[in-house]
């Protein structure tokens, strides 16, 4: 009989402290991994940064915008595009599924140095 | 039938001649079989008045010399388009519109006088089609001419590349017009396909143009943007790009970006060039002849 009840105070003992551990990671960790955040800045007729080195698989948010006239962030081989609009953040969630080395442009027109308003993506393992 | 003749063997005379007249596009399937509602139209494109630079050392002479080569055609045609980018694109309104104004002198040179011009987004794309409009009139509408109905479509006044909702209705509409086996011809700037999107070389709702337009069995599509000759079937429409008269760019997507080929001294005004293209509606098909700007 005490036997049992010093195995029940082990046990109850146990229990608390896994209780408390259990609290201890919930108030640690959010109920999804943080995803990364990179902002991109538009203005004609560069984008900063204009390169971006990101991982396979690895969810980020695009937080896209524009200093001066309405531009757009394309990323054809993604089939994503948004528009960047002065004074307004776009947020977009973007995994990568594949590797390499893939261009972003502007496809709103934006004046004379419109062709040449691009960035580079490049994606690894 | 004889005027036809009489132009056929001009082409032939200009090629023997060292002119440099290549037939390089003539569409499968053609007959030469002409009739009295057969005609030939002129295309230009992507001229660029405006631009500097070393990717054309004679900019402000190449239009003229353009249109001194379209005035020399033994034949005159039954009218000419200009599918966009009549000017290069400058920030400034006042700027723009003595481009466009200087433009329009140079091209009133044409004999023929019968001319459509539609905008390019170096035209449209930074004020709406506001200044375009002052110049040239509306940025879409349809014509008729011998039997073929000619569709212009306004892929360049919204800034975003898009024909819009409003102009796609307009299309729509104008098509429940036609007979499925009416000859239609469609002239715009930019690819309705997805030519290469990685250079912006697109029309972000082109694709609902290409549906409204799949259920006439003779559609051939002309455009300009990508300064070269080029061909692409979506089924079984017809999307033929046009040289510009500026500088040329490279084939879709062969380098990283879409920079202007350099100029060839060697061989000036290597890439440019402009194409007649002949209707012959008992076969409801299209023959195009490449021209250069001048003769070699």
């Amino acid at each position: 009989m005490k036997l049992d009840k010093k195995l029940l105070r082990i046990a109850a003992g146990a229990a608390t402290l896994a209780l408390a551990s259990l609290a201890g990671y919930v108030a640690a960790q959010p109920a999804q991994p943080k995803e990364k955040v990179i902002r991109i800045d538009a203005k004609r007729f560069d984008y900063t940064p204009g390169e971006l080195t990101l991982k396979k698989g690895e969810a980020v948010i695009l937080e896209l915008t524009s200093r001066d006239v309405l531009m757009g962030f394309n990323l054809p081989d993604f089939n994503l595009r948004a528009d960047m609009v002065p004074d307004k953040v776009t947020r977009v969630r973007f995994v990568p599924d594949k590797t390499g080395s893939f261009t972003f442009l502007c496809d709103v027109f934006c004046g004379s140095k419109h062709e040449e308003m691009n960035g580079r993506l490049t994606v690894i393992e | 039938m004889t005027s036809a003749i009489n132009r056929r063997q001009f082409l032939q005379l200009a090629g023997l001649g060292g002119v440099g007249v290549v037939f390089a596009s003539a569409l499968p399937g053609v007959v030469h079989a002409a009739g009295q509602d057969d005609f030939y139209f002129v295309q230009l494109s992507d001229t660029h008045w405006g631009f500097e630079g070393p990717p054309n050392p004679d900019a402000k002479g190449t239009l003229r010399k353009a249109v001194a080569s379209v005035n020399a055609l033994g034949e005159q045609p039954d009218f000419i388009v200009f599918t966009g980018d009549l000017t290069h694109t400058t920030d400034d309104p006042v700027e723009r519109r003595r481009r466009m104004a200087e433009f329009k002198d140079i091209v009133g040179g044409l004999r023929v006088k019968n001319v459509r011009f539609m905008p390019g987004e170096h035209d449209a794309s930074l004020d709406a089609g506001k200044a375009f409009r002052e110049f040239f009139g509306a940025t879409n509408y349809t014509f008729d001419h011998k039997g073929v109905h000619f569709i212009a479509l306004d892929n360049v006044s919204d800034p975003r590349a898009l024909i819009g909702d409003e102009q796609l209705a307009w299309l729509a509409a104008d098509l429940r017009q036609q007979r499925a086996d009416a000859p239609i011809v469609v002239l715009t700037h930019r690819p309705l396909f997805d030519l290469a999107p990685q250079w912006d070389w697109a029309t972000r709702d082109g694709a609902k143009a290409v549906e409204l337009l799949m259920p006439f069995r003779n559609v051939t599509v002309f455009y300009g943007h990508i300064h070269q000759e080029h061909h692409h079937m979506t089924g079984h429409i017809a999307h033929h790009a046009a040289k510009g008269l500026m500088f040329p760019l490279p084939a879709p997507g062969s380098q990283p970006n879409r920079a202007p080929l350099p100029w060839d001294p060697a061989q000036p005004y290597k890439g440019l060039g402009f194409r007649s293209v002949d209707a012959e509606l008992k076969e409801a098909a299209y023959k195009i002849t490449e021209y250069p700007v001048v003769k070699a």
